[in-house]
């Protein structure tokens, strides 16, 4: 009786022990999830902020202003345009 | 007293034995009464309080949904800012400390003490919404009693072009004004919230009990094309400015899909800053307003009179030199002529002709036609603040109101409307459905005229543009336009200004077969020039020759420029 009692005790200690590990891998497991999902968060709003600045680069008129100012591009004469219809059909 | 003395045989009153018992007992039943009130009465207060020590219900944000152009381009994005507050009676720091936060705040330093030094408020904010990168910086500096709360803030990367369309969100995320208000249940998230267990150092260690997602907002797509609402708006924001204007819309409108590809309105406002914001800039013209169109409407009068058989393009009409009388009321032309044909009745924009037409017409037969186009009817936009415009019943039409009308005046309109009723002249008849939102399939339309009668009238609409037509100066190098002109006295104080008008163009392109629809409307142009053909035309070419090679539409005419036609011509009268 005492035998089993002793190897009773002996499991329950390794059980108690195996719990505790397992509980504390839970945590340490929880608190990398928590960090993973703050740096997806953080890349979300790096990602809006990109893209708003993005935006604003963008910006249409400002795109018009530089490509007539800075790199003096302008919309082709007519004389320069030629017009290709498909299947052959006739251009005006 | 020694443990070695010989216990001596007492003996004790019994009332002390007795005594010690009832002690006991007391004292046992006051345990279990007190165990009882702990453990039956008040534990949920004692959980609750202890679960408080190391658990919290945290917040989980939801971020708006961001509106986009039809190319996915943003046009309102909500980004996360911090707010910086502090604990005045809490802070303790350094003059570096000090310094440094006030040279990473932006502020002054005296201003920083100031604030800090009121001990009186537990809670005084340092500066709101900045910049995450800049809170960061804040937080490193690791002074006590200074804390952070996250906020969001709504950026308009297109600024003052979409301004009145997209509208704008207040303090707390919520829309106030344009697509921001009408879609407000789409876009707005719904924050979640859970509750953890934190250890000592504050890491979160478990989630307990049930997690409540958070719902980010939806994004909403409209048909803006970003390309073409800049280029509609710096073309307008030019014409107001070259005819000292009051204001200013335009509309463009795919034929096709019902899509509104562009929607500006002058003055405009930067959604991003709106501290001197003042009214005016704030009203999207285009839907809220209703104005008397003047002769951008004769078409409908001519198609109605064509549709009933009482005139064809061809049918002689005498304009009595330019005016008739009509009770104690003079029609006038602002161009006399003789006898027209219905085509140059359009074509020269002569209200003595139109008014004549008019008056063959039962009256229920041209407000039949003006509620089947969509007028008087606020425009299925879903938008906030559209107005249906006026169109009186016709019972109680005089005649003289019958004629006016003929020629728009005594009826009012919203620019879209107007826009849209022109969609059964370029679509074969049909009325089209339009929306804000990109949707990029055909859309059918119910018929409203026949088929042969929008012909005939987008023909009499193409000669406008052509020489000796009012509005030459719509014309367009490699497409052809067909369209109308319109200048109208403003209505005021019961009748109409001398001096005030209302300048607009209404037309598609190409003729052959329509693609776009493009309506301006220029209030009060205060320079020398106030007809539709002179102010207005202008840029509805501008924005319709930039659109149609944007949408890489084919041509219909050669690429010939368009040789400059003489103000003169461009002359009407409504």
């Amino acid at each position: 009786m005492a035998k089993l009692n002793l190897l009773l005790l002996a499991v329950l200690i390794a059980c108690a022990l195996g719990l505790v590990t397992s509980q504390n891998k839970a945590r340490q497991l929880f608190s990398e999830v928590e960090q993973a999902q703050d740096h997806a968060h953080q890349l979300n709003v790096e990602y809006g902020q990109l893209q708003l600045e993005a935006g604003t680069w963008g910006q249409h008129a400002r795109v018009q202003k530089i490509a007539r100012e800075v790199l003096g591009m302008h919309t082709p004469d007519p004389a320069n345009v030629r017009i290709i219809m498909p299947a052959g059909e006739p251009a005006h | 007293m020694s443990r070695a003395a010989t216990p001596a045989l007492v003996r004790l009153p019994v009332w002390r034995a007795r005594f010690v018992l009832a002690a006991f007992l007391a004292g046992f039943a006051l345990m279990v009464g007190r165990s009882v009130y702990l453990q039956a009465l008040k534990t949920g207060f004692l959980r609750e309080m202890g679960e408080a020590r190391y658990s919290r219900v945290l917040e989980i944000p939801a971020t708006r949904g961001r509106i986009l152009d039809r190319n996915g381009e943003p046009l309102a994005v909500s980004t996360p800012v911090k707010s910086v507050w502090a604990v005045p009676g809490d802070v303790h720091a350094s003059p570096e400390q000090l310094q440094h936060l006030a040279r990473t705040l932006g502020l002054g330093l005296r201003e920083l003490k100031k604030r800090l030094a009121d001990t009186s408020h537990d809670f005084v904010y340092l500066m709101r919404q900045i910049p995450p990168a800049q809170a960061k910086r804040v937080a490193e500096l690791d002074i006590p009693g200074i804390y952070q709360d996250q906020e969001y803030r709504r950026y308009y990367p297109a600024g003052e072009v979409t301004a009145q369309l997209v509208g704008f969100t207040d303090v707390d995320d919520a829309g106030q004004d344009g697509i921001e208000l009408s879609y407000q249940s789409r876009l707005a998230g719904r924050p979640g919230s859970r509750r953890v267990i934190r250890d000592r150092l504050g890491h979160i260690v478990e989630d307990v009990g049930s997690v409540r997602a958070a719902r980010d907002g939806k994004d909403v797509t409209l048909s803006i094309d970003g390309k073409i609402q800049s280029l509609a708006f710096s073309a307008l924001e030019q014409a107001v400015e070259r005819n000292k204007a009051k204001a200013g819309s335009v509309v463009v409108l795919d034929v096709r899909t019902g899509e509104v590809l562009a929607l500006a309105n002058m003055p405009s406002y930067n959604p991003n800053n709106r501290a001197q914001l003042v009214g005016s800039e704030l009203r999207n013209r285009a839907l809220t307003d209703a104005f008397e169109p003047g002769s951008t409407l004769k078409p409908f009068t001519i198609a109605t009179a064509l549709e009933l058989g009482k005139i064809t393009p061809l049918t002689r009409i005498d304009t009595d030199g330019g005016q008739i009388r009509m009770a104690r009321y003079t029609i006038r032309d602002a161009e006399p002529d003789g006898v027209l044909s219905v085509t140059q009745v359009i074509q020269r924009s002569s209200n003595v002709g139109a008014a004549k037409i008019a008056l063959t017409l039962p009256p229920v037969a041209m407000w039949d036609t003006f509620r089947r186009v969509g007028l008087g009817a606020p425009p299925p936009l879903d938008f906030p603040g559209e107005t249906a415009g006026i169109v009186r019943p016709y019972r109680s039409w005089r005649p003289i109101e019958q004629a006016t009308m003929a020629y728009g005046n005594g009826i009012s309109v919203s620019l879209m409307q107007l826009a849209r009723a022109y969609s059964i002249f370029a679509r074969n008849g049909k009325l089209i459905p339009i929306t804000l939102l990109r949707t990029a399939t055909p859309v059918t339309g119910t018929q409203v005229i026949p088929a042969r009668v929008a012909h005939e009238v987008r023909d009499m609409l193409e000669t406008v543009v052509e020489p000796g037509g009012t509005g030459p100066r719509a014309r367009i190098m490699g497409w052809t336009v067909a369209g109308k002109t319109g200048t109208a006295h403003i209505a005021e104080n019961g009748g109409y200004a001398a001096h005030k008008y209302i300048a607009s163009f209404v037309g598609f392109a190409p003729a052959s077969a329509p693609r776009l629809i493009v309506a301006v409307m220029i209030d009060q142009p205060g320079g020398k020039d106030y007809y539709g053909g002179l102010v207005a035309a202008p840029v509805f070419a501008q924005v319709m020759q930039g659109a149609l090679r944007m949408l890489n539409v084919p041509h219909d005419a050669p690429l010939v420029p368009i040789e400059p036609v003489p103000a003169e011509d461009s002359k009407e009268d409504a």
